[in-house]
């Protein structure tokens, strides 16, 4: 686009020359003149980016005005916004305070955002292979820039993670916020524990080193045990059960820890587990905004004012 | 409400004499300091350390607003004209304040300063301290110990105590499934949105148990585990060499060769049918002692238990009211996962460690 403003001007200066034929200016005025009202329309133009909020570049983006006087631009703030919409427009006043609720449940979302993040860098280093698996860890901690960083990073995360989900029960329950209208959600929280545990662990696996080969061969010989579909379970036996057909050998894609394990604990952390733990996350945060919002701090109760059981 | 400021009684002084004592009989049993630090300064093991620190300090910030939240429920339950009026939490709050606030400034900056804390937090740790990285993997070398990571320590830890099926498959899907059914079977009203142990007594301290016996077994499994799998006490050496004479035996064996089983004859409890008929007993018997000590728990009055005149079961008229809510399946519900995990995990536990007994029931198909 570049070579077409000088084109237009030029275009118009013939145009004006041969409007101007019979004015007695000179061709050097006329240019002159025309620059200096194209100066002064443009130094007017630029003032009105002086405030950047009133262009229509920035009114497309964000549809309220960021006046923090009037209280409707702070609700349409919340609520127009896709990534904070989760909140609502107000919240109890007291809920802000950080010892009811510790933070925990906002921190494990943070820290799987954080785990996403370093995660896909880190899966442009890797091979999910038995021939580059550690080699690639190797180059990772030795040769791409920042690679040990990353790796470390994704890995506190990981443990930090599973302290905050233990950290985030523990306060729900002390709280009493599971209980009703909020028993449903609790449970879809129980199996976000269980997904964050089992990403945790399939991820134990992926560096092919000696400490996650024996963590996971002592992790899935309890599968050999599971009563009915384990080979050495109660009544595995009885039901044909052999170490090459059982559930063991359908986690490790054989019947022992090798390649094929390797990738599918490859693919169950990084797509498997993640995709189904996004659907119940999505639920979680759903529900916690369906149920209520979150619990308190909420008025006690008295024990004088409990109603009594309705008799059906 | 006035500050209260070294106001020690001497409650507090004996507790804290006898905290100090234990402190001071764990150091000096230390006798590798090097070994003690080996474990704990483990990348790997950093958090389980750090948990020792956080669940403490959690629990405390709980407990604290729990007592708060206490006084003020005694306060007006004893005062209804109070009750009336006061706006019933422990956070102060004066006529004309807005009792909602703006998400936008107030909650959303509070979480964008918490995540800029997280983010440096991870900076600091992932820059001071190296994710482990071992040798390659190799089928042919065992790594001795061979651990799980640390939040799976607790069920490695239980394969000492119970068969690999009970271990790995029933006891992770009794707890899973324990967690959830936790919301129904809680029958109790009050205590929803609020910091309370006088509302929530019983609630509260299951679940506590249960969280406690978790990091127990992690904390076990962390530090005193060894080479073998065997009891090394923190700051012990682990002995590589090590072996331990396995003189376990089963419970039916126990009692047939002993005096009494001798002179009472209990000899056909070693054959296949005695064995497993004695042993179907015991289990069923634990399950109706262990019914009987939940219910005494859970509605006994500790306050008005005493040994002179005998009084053991008082009833608590509050936790009396609320088992009176509680629906016979929710009731049968909850004995059944209290018994068969937080009661059967520390019972084992200590028939196989104090009493070195191996198993109870044995079958020709599963032992327990």
């Amino acid at each position: 686009m570049e070579p077409e403003r000088p084109d237009q001007g030029e275009h118009k200066e013939t145009k004006q020359l041969a409007v101007g034929e019979t004015a007695s200016s000179s061709l050097v005025e006329r240019v002159r003149d025309s620059g200096l009202a194209l100066k002064e329309r443009a130094v007017e133009e630029a003032k009105t980016y002086k405030d950047p909020q009133n262009t229509q570049l920035w009114k497309s983006i964000f549809r309220v005005s960021h006046d923090r006087s009037d209280p409707r631009n702070r609700s349409l703030a919340i609520l127009s916004n896709v990534f904070l919409h989760l909140h609502p427009a107000k919240i109890n006043r007291d809920a802000v305070r950080y010892p009811f609720t510790w933070g925990m449940g906002g921190i494990t979302f943070y820290l799987f955002i954080v785990l996403t993040f370093t995660g896909v860098l880190l899966m442009f280093y890797y091979h999910p292979t038995k021939a580059d698996a550690f080699k690639d860890i190797l180059y990772l901690e030795h040769d791409v820039p920042f690679g040990k960083l990353l790796r470390n990073m994704h890995r506190w995360a990981a443990h930090l993670m599973v302290i905050t989900t233990w950290l985030h029960m523990f306060r729900v329950v002390l709280t009493g916020s599971y209980k009703k209208p909020r028993e449903f959600n609790w449970g879809v929280g129980v199996v976000l524990l269980v997904l964050t545990l089992l990403l945790s662990f399939t991820g134990y696996l992926l560096p092919d080193d000696q400490l996650g080969f024996w963590a996971v061969t002592v992790g899935t010989n309890m599968a050999r045990a599971t009563p009915m579909l384990g080979s050495e379970g109660p009544f595995g036996v009885q039901l044909g059960m052999t170490p090459f057909n059982d559930v063991r050998f359908g986690l490790l894609g054989g019947s022992i820890v090798d390649s094929n394990a390797l990738l599918r604990s490859y693919i169950w952390h990084c797509i498997g587990i993640p995709l189904v733990a996004s659907i119940f996350m999505a639920v979680h945060f759903w529900r916690i905004r369906k149920d209520g919002g979150i619990s308190g701090p909420a008025p006690v109760m008295l024990e004088s004012e409990m109603k009594a059981v309705k008799k059906k | 409400m006035a500050k209260r400021r070294f106001n020690f009684s001497k409650r507090k002084l004996i507790v804290l004499a006898v905290l100090g004592a234990v402190v001071v009989l764990v150091v000096l049993q230390v006798e590798d300091w090097h070994q003690l630090w080996k474990i704990s300064s483990a990348p790997d093991n950093v958090p389980i350390v750090a948990m020792l620190f956080l669940v403490p300090f959690f629990t405390w910030m709980g407990i604290r607003q729990s007592l708060a939240n206490d006084r003020l429920i005694r306060e007006l339950e004893q005062d209804p004209k109070l009750a009336k009026t006061h706006h019933r939490k422990a956070e102060p709050w004066r006529p004309g304040w807005a009792r909602e606030l703006h998400v936008w400034p107030y909650l959303v900056r509070i979480e964008f300063l918490v995540a800029v804390i997280v983010t440096v937090i991870l900076f600091v740790w992932s820059i001071t301290l190296n994710a482990p990285l071992e040798e390659p993997a190799n089928p042919n070398l065992t790594m001795n110990p061979s651990k799980a990571p640390w939040y799976f320590l607790g069920l490695q830890e239980m394969l000492v105590y119970f068969d690999p099926w009970i271990a790995g498959v029933v006891m992770p899907s009794l707890i899973m499934v324990g967690l959830m059914v936790f919301p129904y079977v809680d029958s109790n009203p009050l205590g929803n949105g609020y910091y309370t142990l006088r509302q929530r007594r019983f609630a509260v301290g299951m679940f506590a148990v249960g969280f406690l016996q978790w990091i127990l077994l992690i904390v076990i499994g962390t530090f005193i585990r060894g080479p073998g799998w065997i009891w090394f006490w923190p700051g012990q050496t682990w002995d590589h060499n090590a072996v331990v004479f396995d003189k376990n035996i089963d419970l039916h064996d126990l009692i047939a060769t002993s005096w009494i089983g001798k002179t009472l004859h209990l000899g056909f409890l070693q054959s296949n049918l005695g064995k497993w008929i004695f042993g179907a007993l015991v289990v069923g018997g634990f399950y109706i002692v262990g019914a009987l000590f939940f219910h005494w728990l859970m509605t006994v009055d500790f306050k008005r238990i005493s040994l002179r005149p005998l009084r053991l079961f008082p009833r608590d008229p509050f936790e009396q009211k609320l088992l009176e809510r509680t629906s016979i399946l929710q009731y049968v519900t909850f004995q059944f996962f209290a018994i068969s995990v937080l009661l059967a995990m520390p019972v084992k536990l200590i028939l196989r460690l104090a009493l070195t007994i191996k198993y109870v029931w044995v079958t020709p198909w599963f032992n327990i």
